[in-house]
């Protein structure tokens, strides 16, 4: 097996040229091109659509196509429009994804659910993709950022405005923004921001940070930045002449308020947020973490049965669902061949048994066999012994007779011969 | 609550913008982020023993890696892998250099590309676990999956090795291949190009794929091509510094002159570098990434018995199959079990009607003995009986004996009692 060594910092002597690395991939990232989804989600009428022309600097929402604003809703809709852009040689696919109908009801019980399916689906559409055998060139169609707007009330966040936050902040980056701002003073703006940010922290909302960059110059700006939370933004289609100058804004009779104007609201602290320094941030942490959370959610609930075990899901989590089945069978294989050593003992035992008692039984009859062949021995010897005496006493009792008889014939032999001799007197 | 998706148009409608929105910065975003992350490359080289791999590695990357050179008596191919930090400017790179220790040395070379591949495998399977995994970390992952094979040739003039040619052959699906031609200053100019047309017909008729220098993209297309037409690099590796002119340069010293590595005229060292290192290291390891490794992941998918469309050529979810996956699983350890329970009780009948079976032999030999006991038994009880008869028959006649005798003796008895008496009177 091949060995690694780390083996450190290394110090070149004279150019290698791998610093042309960086070079390489942004040539590779123009040629592939960009993509980008931002959702806007707020009730009617609080300038979405205006935002994102603002934004973009262009008409996503045309007379040829219309915005979800024009229309009458009467359920909470989800759609998406998609959008080619080109800027510098950069080439950018945009969706933008409007939530018509948010908060219009008057029971707006669960109107955040739409939205919660759309995220999802989108999640697994990726899932999907990327879990095939055959994997093409996945486009990433998931939401990278969800801007909520929220009604320059001045008061606070609505019970609405704190649901939908919870309920999305670990679906995807929210991005919470105060819309139509050029109805605050400036002082009324400060404190409905200071109000908003202490109930956010306060239901442990967790909206998107924008992560500090490495250059100094740029992580001072960043902290202003973050001073200004939550963005006041304003948004116009309508471009007016100031001061000579060709700006996007709001007519007034006692005014214009400039979009572009950093003492008038915070558009400009947005757009360069989003799209000139975080945009890439925003997709990162989406495929990072929201996604990464969407994803072993989904296969923890397929693969561990829904984990009730903790201690055992725990466990699981840190393998693939192919090792863990792996895993499953080689325990099951250990289980078998347990059952089967067993089984196998039983079994033997049983047959042992069984042939002990045979063994038994036949020594038994055996046994008894033995006992009456030599019952019937001792019979048959008793017999013989029997016979063999009488046997014994007849020839002895016949020897006896012969005698009496030869006796008796000697006797009357003798009397015979004395009769004759007159010896009888 | 529902939602629907409605795409304005056939995919995405090209919008011109009235300004600047500066998302053109996104790939400096990407640029950025991937520079603060760093870069990580994995070389491999494979060659016989002795042909230079470490002096070039040495010389490409302009510092001195690892240490002594390998003996020829390994018992087979090992691979040896050191991992290095290196910095240029502000990119960071951490390069892994990985040895065929050994490759070329043994006289049965056969299973040689064996622990190569091997080894190309098992990176590709540790991202594929990982990838795999229900909570992964793949953007902080370790990418140790080779990104380019440098693939050193001998330089003997004539042709390639059958080695070389059974090596790269079985290489080529798995990695990209950069053929070089070693210690190339041992061969004359001439016999380079003869040299090099040979093994460039040697692969293509052996349908070798070796990794061309893409040419998709117009900023490096041309170069790209032009070195296409160069391969194999003859190369000459050296960090041994010698003073030309009043420069000092990496160059080795013969008594008939001067090699001088960097020197376009003298060997293909700096096209070398400039492909490998300056130009495409992003596209070696992009194709390592999509093509390689989708390769192997494929494969090993489908081995594992995975598909994307099922038996009706619906295509699948993951969830869908994950639990097809899961319930085959299931069903084949669960009919594994059953199986092995019949089996047992098979078994089981089987040792039962046997046991049965001797047991009624037993009882079958003990009836024949029964029986036979009682045949002698009956004979015995004859003999018996017989004896009996006999014993009274014998008794009879004795007692009619003894009768007629007493009855003789009392007759006899008085006869001698009056001849007694007569003899007394």
């Amino acid at each position: 097996m091949p060995c690694t060594q780390s083996q450190g910092q290394r110090n070149l002597e004279g150019y290698v040229g791998f610093a042309n690395l960086p070079n390489q991939v942004y040539r590779k990232s123009v040629k592939r091109g960009f993509e980008f989804t931002l959702m806007v989600v707020g009730e009617s009428g609080l300038g979405k659509s205006t935002l994102i022309n603002s934004l973009f600097l262009t008409d996503l929402y045309s007379k040829d196509y219309p915005g979800p604003s024009l229309r009458i809703k009467k359920t909470v809709q989800v759609e998406q429009s998609k959008v080619l852009v080109k800027e510098g040689g950069v080439q950018l696919t945009l969706t933008i994804v409007d939530t018509p109908g948010f908060g219009d009801a008057v029971d707006n019980s669960n109107c955040w659910q739409p939205v919660i399916n759309y995220i999802d689906s989108k999640c697994e559409d990726f899932l999907n993709a990327e879990s095939r055998v055959n994997r093409r060139l996945m486009p990433d169609n998931r939401v990278h950022c969800c801007l909520y707007f929220i009604a320059p009330s001045g008061h606070g966040l609505k019970p609405l405005d704190i649901e939908f936050m919870k309920r999305l902040h670990d679906k995807v980056n929210v991005i919470p923004l105060i819309a139509k701002a050029d109805t605050l003073t400036p002082e009324e703006c400060q404190l409905f921001k200071k109000q908003i940010m202490k109930e956010i922290q306060e239901h442990k909302i967790q909206i998107y940070e924008f992560p500090d960059i490495e250059d100094d110059e740029d992580s001072k700006l960043i902290r202003k930045i973050k001073e200004r939370m939550p963005l006041a933004v304003v948004g116009s289609n309508v471009v007016i002449e100031v001061n000579g100058k060709k700006v996007r804004g709001r007519q007034y009779p006692w005014g214009v308020a400039e979009v572009e104007n950093g003492e008038h609201c915070d558009f400009t602290v947005l757009r360069n947020m989003l799209i000139r320094t975080h945009m890439q941030d925003l997709k990162d942490v989406t495929n990072n973490v929201h996604y990464e959370n969407y994803r072993s959610r989904k296969l923890a609930a397929v693969t561990c049965n829904g984990g009730v075990d903790t201690s055992k899901t725990k466990n699981q989590m840190t393998r693939s669902p192919l090792a863990q089945m792996e895993e499953e069978r080689r325990e099951h294989v250990m289980k078998m061949k347990k059952m089967e050593t067993e089984m196998e003992q039983v079994f033997e035992m049983k047959v042992k048994e069984k042939k002990q008692k045979l063994k038994d039984s036949e020594a038994e009859l055996e046994r008894r066999h033995e006992q009456m062949k030599k019952n019937l021995e001792a019979q048959y010897k008793e017999l013989e012994e029997k016979k063999r005496h009488h046997e014994e006493e007849k020839s002895n009792w016949e020897a006896q007779q012969r005698i009496l008889e030869q006796q008796k014939l000697d006797a009357s032999k003798t009397m015979e011969k004395n009769k004759k001799k007159g010896k009888i007197f | 609550m529902k939602y629907l998706h409605q795409l304005k148009g056939e995919g995405a409608r090209a919008v011109p913008l009235a300004g600047h929105v500066g998302f053109d910065s996104m790939p400096d975003q990407l640029v950025n982020k991937s520079v603060n992350h760093g870069f990580c490359f994995n070389i491999l080289c494979v060659g016989e023993t002795g042909l230079g791999k470490s002096t070039l590695m040495d010389t490409l990357f302009n510092t001195k890696f690892e240490g002594e050179p390998t003996q020829h008596n390994q018992p087979g191919v090992q691979l040896k892998s050191n991992t290095y930090e290196l910095q240029e400017s502000n990119v960071r790179l951490k390069l892994t250099v990985v040895n065929t220790v050994g490759f070329g040395d043994q006289i049965n070379k056969e299973d040689s590309y064996k622990s190569i591949v091997e080894f190309i495998d098992t990176q590709f399977e540790a991202y594929l676990q990982e990838e795999l995994k229900i909570k992964r970390t793949l953007h902080s992952y370790h990418d140790t999956r080779i990104h380019a094979c440098l693939y050193f040739i001998a330089p003997t003039g004539h042709s390639l090795k059958s080695l070389d040619l059974v090596t790269m052959k079985k290489l080529d699906s798995k990695v990209n291949i950069i053929p070089i031609i070693a210690k190339s200053d041992a061969i004359s100019k001439s016999e380079l190009t003869k040299f090099k047309i040979k093994i460039t017909s040697e692969l293509v008729s052996n349908g070798v794929q070796i990794y061309q220098f893409p040419t998709d993209d117009e900023t490096v297309a041309e170069i790209n091509s032009t070195m296409n037409g160069h391969l194999p690099f003859a190369v000459v590796g050296s960090t041994e510094e010698v003073k030309i002119g009043n420069k000092m340069v990496k160059a080795r010293q013969y008594p008939w002159g001067t090699v001088q590595v960097e020197n376009e005229n003298h060997c293909d060292f700096v096209k070398l570098r400039e492909m490998l290192i300056r130009v495409n290291m992003e596209d070696l390891r992009e194709q390592t990434h999509t093509r390689h490794y989708e390769l192997y992941r494929r494969c090993k998918l489908e081995e594992m018995g995975f598909k994307d469309t099922d038996p009706d050529c619906k295509p699948f979810s993951l969830q869908e199959t994950y639990e097809a996956k899961r319930n085959e699983f299931m069903g084949d350890l669960q009919k594994k079990e059953e199986e092995m329970r019949q089996m047992f009780v098979q078994r089981v009948k089987e040792k039962e009607a046997e046991l049965k079976e001797a047991e009624k032999e037993l009882h079958e030999k003990f009836d024949r003995l029964k029986k036979l006991h009682q045949d002698e038994k009956k004979k015995l009880e004859d003999k018996k009986k017989s004896l009996d008869d006999e014993l009274n028959g014998f008794k009879q006649k004795k007692t009619a004996a003894e009768l007629l005798q007493s009855q003789a003796q009392q007759a006899g008895g008085s006869t001698t009692l009056k001849r007694d008496k007569e003899r007394k009177n």
